[in-house]
């Protein structure tokens, strides 16, 4: 047992447990930009998909890195404004639009790329992003090379959440936003658009979603193949949830999830094939929902979260 | 001086006409009373003024200036504040959240937290508006959240107040103190819209009255000429006739309650050792003031709450098995306090609704199925015989006005001729009109032999209603007495929770 104890204390389970938070944490924060304006998008998996290939499509066509990041950023923004037109102004179901824009964002990236690729048999690779180790701060021990000897991406993560704080909680766009999700006739009320700050999150927060996927191809890994978002975009729902919707509190729990991810990696080495390995692979999950049921169920949501609104209806 | 103009306003909601050519005008440190009955399209006429709606014929100006039509941001920034009837506060967030939120430049980096809070605080004390800036709006009580919405217009420089039905929520406590802080602003140069459709508050506190019937200005008159019946008539249309109440004829005991404890729920004040017996042909009031134990009454005969200690018995029989179930097959009919979110199931149809207590009778559902010919049926009929107004057994119920929704909740109830008739706040937000109607049905009731049990907050209501009165207070209830025989004033102490010296059971 005192292998399995001893993994807590490898550095390169630290990293990659960081690694592999760091495209949870940018979805994770779309996501909740989203519900705090009162709406629930799951087109958060589809996004992820386009934001993955259209990150690593335009680098691989020859574009810069950054330029690849903006690019995914952009089709995810675009996938967000659908989302956002037809729940927003039109009020359609948010259920049934995000499951929707998921199924559209999937197959489409998928038949862009067949399209653009048709010869292909292995998924041709990319020069990604490589790690970028700070002077100093990366020689501490176990901390230093999990934080501070990564890719500028996974920095990015954390720069965002600290962005989508300050702005949330300490900005009057961030106020019209969070009233938005908790009582959109107050927001009208005060002669404020409830329309333009939904679809705005929704757009911002798509943006995120794709840049969290585009992580995947361009940080994580350098290459595009199918599959690859694998649900990533589901477990977000719930860290959002997870986070009482509140952005360090998701920021934690994206790492909480994704340290029990690299641990049961390293878990089926040391059993060696005595338990199934599916079993581990499970492990995340089973622990996210007891997690959920422990930490979530008290969590004050969205008021309006879900809810439609129309001008003028009483 | 005129701060405010709306000339011919014309309002259509498809064929519904909720605004016809309504003219108004308002000058500097002058508050105007709009009157009229629920749907006389008071609120349609300030959400136009508002820019919530857009009116079909008709201009809005303030300070000599035309608003563009349907921009809510134009109305604020004219200086127009609304306290809407139905709060627009969000509330998981702080008072100052709420009150800043749109006066800054969405994109300012900063949030001027402090400032803000400066602002907020001389305001309050100016104004006598007392709440503090830093609490959630979901800790307040219902005053409090409605000094955050006059917090709110003030903040924005508001010189033109709006106030929807302010005082439907409020104690008469909370009533005077809203007045109290009116008078101020008053004196301060605003001017105050004051929309209602209770007849003393708008004599207590308006220079002027302008009253609303069917859409049309029905009449206009200074406060000082006029008074509550000359208004009250101009409301109507016609002369309000009070239904008369004949000499009960007492009957015999149908419900028995004896010592009566109910458990505690929550913070609730539970029933201790009540008893009470409702006789046939005759109306017996509860007078309290609210949460006092009237709902743990109400659940109790209802069916929603079991004696825990004591008896209890329905025309003879005793309460095994006590349910809502039971309570409906013994012949308990009722009317609930809270028509939206007890008494009706919003957004479904009239006709749903009306069967929704005897859905499982064999006159509405056989073999396991609807019978819906009969249930459009009833819904028919009860839409006819209560004269509600309303498009038909398929309207959803959300859509009827307070006074409407509440004749069909009362034909419902009233309709299988129950014996025994729980009355809850059964008039509360209605306008005079409805008031008088549902007194008279319930007088009706009474002739024909019922039991009523009337529980209200109105005073005025139990005295002309009831035939014996009793007082709740701390979940105990005073000893009865007969209509006419302990003065307003005893009974006043009463509900203070002052107890008699000699306590007859």
């Amino acid at each position: 047992m005192s292998e399995a104890f001893d993994i807590l204390f490898q550095t390169t389970f630290w990293v990659a447990a960081i690694r592999i938070a760091s495209p949870l944490i940018f979805a994770t924060m779309g996501e909740l930009i989203c519900e705090r304006a009162g709406v629930l998008n799951l087109g958060i998996e589809g996004i992820m998909v386009a934001g993955a290939f259209a990150g690593w499509f335009t680098v691989y066509s020859g574009g810069d890195l950054w330029a690849g990041v903006l690019v995914a950023a952009a089709t995810g923004a675009a996938f967000g404004l659908l989302h956002s037109t037809l729940t927003v102004p039109l009020g359609l179901s948010q259920h049934v639009v995000g499951i929707g824009v998921t199924l559209l964002a999937t197959s489409l990236t998928y038949f862009t790329y067949r399209l653009a690729l048709p010869e292909v048999t292995s998924p041709p690779k990319i020069e990604a992003f490589q790690p970028l180790p700070i002077p100093f701060l990366s020689d501490i021990p176990l901390v230093g090379p999990a934080l501070f000897a990564q890719t500028p991406l996974t920095y990015l993560a954390f720069i965002t959440v600290a962005i989508v704080a300050w702005v949330l909680y300490r900005t009057p766009l961030g106020l019209a936003v969070r009233a938005a999700g908790e009582n959109p006739s107050a927001v009208e009320a005060q002669g404020i658009s409830v329309t333009a700050i939904r679809m705005g999150a929704v757009m911002v927060g798509s943006a995120l979603m794709a840049v969290g996927g585009a992580f995947l191809t361009m940080s994580a890994f350098n290459s595009f193949f199918f599959e690859m978002v694998n649900g990533r975009g589901w477990i977000c729902i719930a860290l959002v949830v997870f986070g009482s919707w509140r952005p360090g509190k998701a920021l934690l729990g994206a790492i909480l999830f994704a340290a029990f991810d690299a641990y049961q990696v390293r878990l089926q080495q040391v059993t060696g094939g005595v338990v199934p390995y599916q079993l581990f692979l499970m492990l995340p999950y089973l622990l996210s929902i007891l997690a959920l049921v422990l930490v979530a169920r008290r969590a004050t949501y969205p008021k309006a979260l879900m809810v439609p609104y129309q001008k003028g209806e009483r | 001086m005129t701060v405010l103009r709306l000339s011919s306003i014309t309002k259509r909601f498809g064929p519904l006409v909720a605004n016809d050519a309504i003219s108004l005008d308002l000058a500097r440190g002058e508050v105007v009373a709009l009157l009229g009955e629920n749907g006389a399209g008071k609120t349609t006429l300030m959400n136009i003024l508002f820019g919530h709606y857009v009116a079909d014929e008709g201009t809005v100006e303030a300070f000599g200036k035309e608003l563009p039509p349907g921009d809510p941001r134009a109305a604020l920034d004219a200086g127009i504040g609304m306290v809407h009837q139905h709060f627009t506060l969000a509330d998981n967030m702080t008072v100052l959240e709420n009150i800043a939120l749109g006066t800054e430049p969405l994109f300012a980096p900063r949030f001027r937290r402090e400032a803000a809070r400066q602002k907020i605080r001389k305001l309050s004390a100016d104004f006598g508006l007392e709440v503090h800036p830093d609490s959630l709006v979901s800790a307040l009580t219902v005053g409090e959240r409605q000094r955050v919405e006059i917090l709110k217009a003030l903040y924005r420089d508001a010189r033109i107040l709006i106030l929807d039905e302010p005082t439907a929520v409020l104690t008469p406590l909370e009533t005077d103190a809203l007045f109290a802080t009116l008078r101020k602003l008053v004196a301060e140069g605003l001017s105050i819209i004051f929309i209602s459709h209770k007849l003393n508050e708008v004599m207590a506190i308006s220079d002027r009255v302008i009253v609303l019937r069917a859409g049309k200005v029905a009449g206009e008159r200074r406060t000082a000429d006029t008074d509550r019946k000359a208004l009250a008539a101009l409301m109507v249309g016609q002369d309000l006739v009070s239904p008369p109440v004949a000499p009960a004829v007492t009957g015999p005991a149908l419900l028995v309650m004896e010592h009566v404890s109910t458990p505690r729920r929550g913070t609730g004040i539970a029933l201790s050792d009540v008893t009470l017996s409702l006789h046939s042909g005759e109306i017996t009031g509860v007078a309290g003031v609210s949460g006092n134990g009237q709902a743990a009454l109400a659940g109790l005969l209802s069916g929603l709450e079991t004696p825990q200690s004591g008896s209890m018995t329905v025309q003879g029989h005793g309460p095994d098995g006590w349910s809502p179930v039971a309570a409906l097959e013994a012949g308990i009919a009722r009317i609930p306090e809270d028509r939206h979110a007890v008494g009706a199931i919003a957004d479904m149809s009239v006709m749903e609704n009306v069967i929704s207590e005897r859905y499982r009778t064999p006159r509405f559902s056989k073999h396991g199925f609807m019978d819906w010919k009969a249930a459009r049926n009833f819904a028919e009929e009860i839409i006819r015989d209560y004269d509600v107004k309303c498009p038909g057994p398929d309207a959803r119920i959300r859509l009827l006005s307070g006074g409407n929704m509440q004749k069909l909740i009362l034909g419902r109830a009233l309709d299988p001729e129950p014996v025994i008739i729980l009355a809850n706040q059964p008039t509360r937000g209605l306008d005079v009109g409805a008031i008088a109607y549902v007194h008279g049905r319930l007088l009706e009731a009474r002739a024909r032999g019922a039991a009523v049990l009337l529980i209200s907050e109105d005073l005025d209501e139990i005295l002309t209603l009831a035939d014996r009165i009793v007082v709740i207070s701390g979940g105990r209830l005073s000893a009865p007495s007969a209509r006419g025989e302990r003065t307003v004033r005893e009974l006043g102490e009463l509900m203070a929770g002052h107890a008699e010296a000699a306590h007859a059971p």
